[in-house]
């Protein structure tokens, strides 16, 4: 499956619907300025519609003062076109481009704790522990703070396994995730200052450096 | 007084690059300086504490910026929209910290469904204080950020000169729409070196025009070319793109006939031989019925709203439909395109008539003829020339066209009396129909011609409201009486909040629950505020009456008392497809 952007790409021509209306994960990422309120902004779309959204991550990306938002919810395809329609229309938004599973690559972080005293005295947790590629981040006399990253799957799975020796605490991190199909965002940055207005207009000298006009 | 603006002493745009004498101003004053050079004449506002330093600086620049005074926030947001949609140019709009700027919410919310451009400026508490629950402190940035096209929170003065030209630049471009900017109490006060002003006009998160592609142009002309009975429906977007003529040209060229939403009336003269009339819920016969008849629809700077759709899983279902709109996110959201046409119909109409043979459509726009013909016997014809004892709100519309020849600015509030004028009412000219028509705001009327009039102070205004919406923000009789505007006023009193009364009849059984509205004598509520006026309720006295209030040198209320239990028809039944239409 290709990118999808969602304003210029022209997906289904003769108006036919090429997806049916069932639902499965989506992975939303949104290329932002780093602007106050655009998480609330972005959020609303959802919330406004009565979308849950799965998980949500912002982070710096590759290229500096431009944020990105990995954002998951579990919709048809179509709604999730409309969706990242009005997130796109919000002004400080640059790019949102929309992918099923199978087109990223992600990543969720959790971690766990449990008792030492219960790891120390029963071998099998730590071959368990081991099996699922957990990474103690922390060891103490009281607990340890184990760590894994993968799909949901595999951190839903040491959950379970956990659970019988008596899991303390647990967290999981938003998603994250990466285009396979993307070459990321410069070009299109470039893009961006460039089409806009044209040549023969002169740009805002202000205006066009979000960083240090909007930053408080 | 100095005769130039500071900005002007200081170069201005112009010379920006060869370094002036640094001038010290306050915030308060480099935010009027930016509407000077926005070139905003006229500011609707209210004072209160936590905007009380631009209102000190605005002391002089009373010469420059014409301050109205409002009664409430909500009239002043409204004025603002009022002024923008006859005048084309900007709102702006003042208002104070917490409640006034909670009131300014319904007119933010009414200006962002209606594309309208304001740039709304409230006061807020000192930077120190945000989010301790100070004296009328709100959250206004995220009470206001669902109903706005963007907003900003300024904490420091360096900062305004910028957010202001950010503001207007989004207000005015792409689709048009509200802007909130709230600006702290210290920041207004604040000095700082002011470097002068630069208008913005490029922001690089911000597309406001979808590039236009050539081939859905060529796409969308191959279908026109080859149809035989083409339809247009044109919105509001042809007007907020200024391209009336270009969408005349087309029309002409192209032969089919054409029908409007409500905020599209006027984009060309409601007498066009090809305008065939009004869609939607009280729209005209033909343009429904046929709707679901047609092969090509042709959606033009509108957004297929429910209100002009009806049920969506029948509506054009048989068609092929090209949808031009400047904004991506209309395009399928409700109907789905077979030729998506993004780009500002300014440009895309021309490209477009270049390429569509010219036609002329005759058979096809006889069969909406006929439709007509059916509606003026069975709807149209008693409206207009009613047989009862009681005047008919349809009548007065009649009455008024005949006088104002549909040169007039016809504002109007939300619900029967809404639907009557804008279907009888003439518009021979574009920005000629002020409506509160995607967020159906009561109350919007009265305010709105007030702004309406000082955003076209050549043209006569009349405001048609209803008893039940006059009474939400008739306090803004006092902006009347204190600014001298001259706003024509007729309330089409029914005794009922007739609209809600209708569908409690025809689908509530008749079980009239709190519609019976009293109201208090109009006329001596506008004589308390020096305003001339007269109730009628005999049709002979029309005529006078309209001829009267026209004629008086300044504002004037006319009452005219109509049927109580009249309907609006036709009706498209919530829920209906748009051919399941009601003559009756």
């Amino acid at each position: 499956m290709e990118n999808k952007t969602n304003g210029a790409t022209k997906v289904s021509p003769a108006g036919g619907d090429l997806e049916g209306p069932e639902k499965q994960e989506f992975n939303i990422t949104v290329y932002t300025e780093n602007q106050i309120g655009l998480l609330n902004r972005i959020a609303i779309i959802f919330t406004r519609r009565k979308i849950n959204i799965d998980s949500l991550n912002t982070s710096p990306s590759e290229i500096e003062s431009i944020h990105r938002f990995n954002i998951v919810i579990t919709e048809s395809e179509e709604v999730v076109r409309k969706l990242t329609r009005q997130i796109e229309k919000q002004v400080e938004v640059l790019k949102v481009y929309f992918h099923t599973n199978a087109d990223v690559i992600w990543q969720e972080l959790a971690l766990y704790k449990v008792s030492t005293d219960v790891i120390a005295e029963k071998v099998s947790v730590e071959r368990l522990l081991r099996e699922n590629g957990a990474r103690v981040v922390v060891l103490r006399k009281d607990y340890t703070v184990f760590e894994t990253t993968g799909h949901r799957e595999e951190t839903d799975n040491l959950i379970s396994i956990l659970q019988p020796y008596g899991l303390i605490e647990f967290v999981r991190s938003a998603r994250v995730a990466i285009i396979k199909n993307s070459e990321g965002f410069n070009s299109k940055l470039r893009e961006f200052e460039r089409l806009e207005p044209g040549e023969d207009v002169i740009e805002n000298e202000y205006l066009n450096k979000g960083q240090k006009v909007f930053t408080m | 007084m100095e005769t130039q603006t500071i900005t002007q002493q200081i170069g201005g745009i112009a010379e920006k690059s060869v370094k002036s004498p640094v001038i010290q101003l306050s915030g308060s004053e480099a935010l009027l300086e930016a509407l000077i050079v926005e070139g905003v004449d006229t500011i609707f506002g209210y004072p209160g504490g936590a905007i009380m330093p631009i209102y000190d600086a605005l002391y002089d620049y009373s010469e420059k910026l014409n301050h109205i005074l409002v009664r409430h926030e909500q009239g002043g947001v409204h004025a603002g929209q009022g002024y923008a949609r006859s005048s084309g140019k900007v709102g702006v709009v003042f208002a104070t910290s917490g409640p006034g700027a909670t009131n300014l919410v319904t007119g933010l919310a009414d200006a962002q469904i209606d594309s309208t451009p304001l740039v709304c400026i409230t006061g807020q508490v000192f930077a120190h204080l945000l989010g301790t629950d100070a004296f009328q402190e709100t959250d206004v940035i995220n009470i206001t950020t669902p109903v706005t096209k963007w907003n900003y929170q300024v904490t420091d003065a360096t900062e305004i000169p910028e957010v202001l030209a950010k503001a207007f630049y989004i207000a005015k471009s792409g689709r048009p729409g509200p802007v909130l900017i709230d600006i702290t109490k210290n920041a207004q006060i604040q000095k700082f070196d002011y470097e002068g002003y630069v208008k913005c006009n490029h922001i690089r998160s911000y597309r406001p025009k979808p590039i236009v592609r050539p081939q859905y142009i060529q796409e969308a002309a191959e279908l026109i070319n080859s149809a035989k009975k083409p339809f247009i429906l044109w919105g509001q977007g042809v007007i907020l793109g200024s391209a009336e003529q270009e969408f005349k040209t087309f029309v002409e060229k192209s032969g089919i006939p054409a029908a409007w939403t409500i905020l599209g009336a006027g984009a060309i003269p409601t007498d066009h031989p090809q305008n065939v009339g009004m869609l939607g819920m009280h729209g005209n016969y033909g343009p429904n019925v046929l709707t679901n008849e047609c092969d090509v629809l042709i959606a033009i700077g509108m957004r297929f709203d429910d209100r002009v759709t009806g049920r969506l899983d029948k509506y054009a279902k048989q068609a092929k439909v090209i949808h031009l709109d400047i904004d991506p996110a209309e395009i399928d959201k409700n109907v789905k395109s077979t030729v998506p046409v993004w780009g500002d119909c300014k440009e895309t109409i021309p490209m477009l008539s270049a390429l569509v043979e010219k036609k002329e459509h005759t058979e096809w726009l006889a069969k909406f003829n006929d439709y007509t013909r059916q509606e003026v016997e069975q709807v149209i014809y008693k409206e207009l020339n009613p047989t009862t004892v009681e005047m008919t709100m349809g009548e007065v519309i009649k009455q008024l066209n005949e006088i104002t020849k549909g040169e007039a600015i016809i504002v109007t509030d939300v619900g029967q009396h809404q639907m009557v004028a804008c279907r009888y009412a003439q518009f021979n000219n574009t920005r000629s129909n002020v409506t509160s028509g995607g967020l159906g705001t009561m109350g919007f009327a009265l305010p709105a011609a007030i702004g309406a009039k000082f955003g076209a102070q050549d043209r006569t205004v009349v405001a048609i409201i209803g008893d039940g919406g006059f009474q939400m923000t008739c306090q803004e009789l006092g902006t009347i009486m204190q600014s001298g505007i001259n706003v024509k006023i007729i309330i089409l009193n029914n005794r009922f909040l007739g609209m809600v009364r209708q569908w409690q009849e025809m689908f509530n059984s008749r079980r009239y629950s709190f519609v019976d509205i009293q109201s208090p004598d109009f006329v001596a509520l506008a004589a308390a505020y020096r305003i001339p006026g007269k109730v009628i309720d005999d049709r002979k006295d029309l005529p006078s009456a309209l001829n009267e209030m026209l004629s008086n040198p300044g504002s004037f209320l006319l009452e005219v008392m109509v049927t109580k239990e009249n309907n609006v028809f036709p009706m498209v039944p919530q829920g209906c497809s748009v051919s399941e239409i009601r003559l009756k």
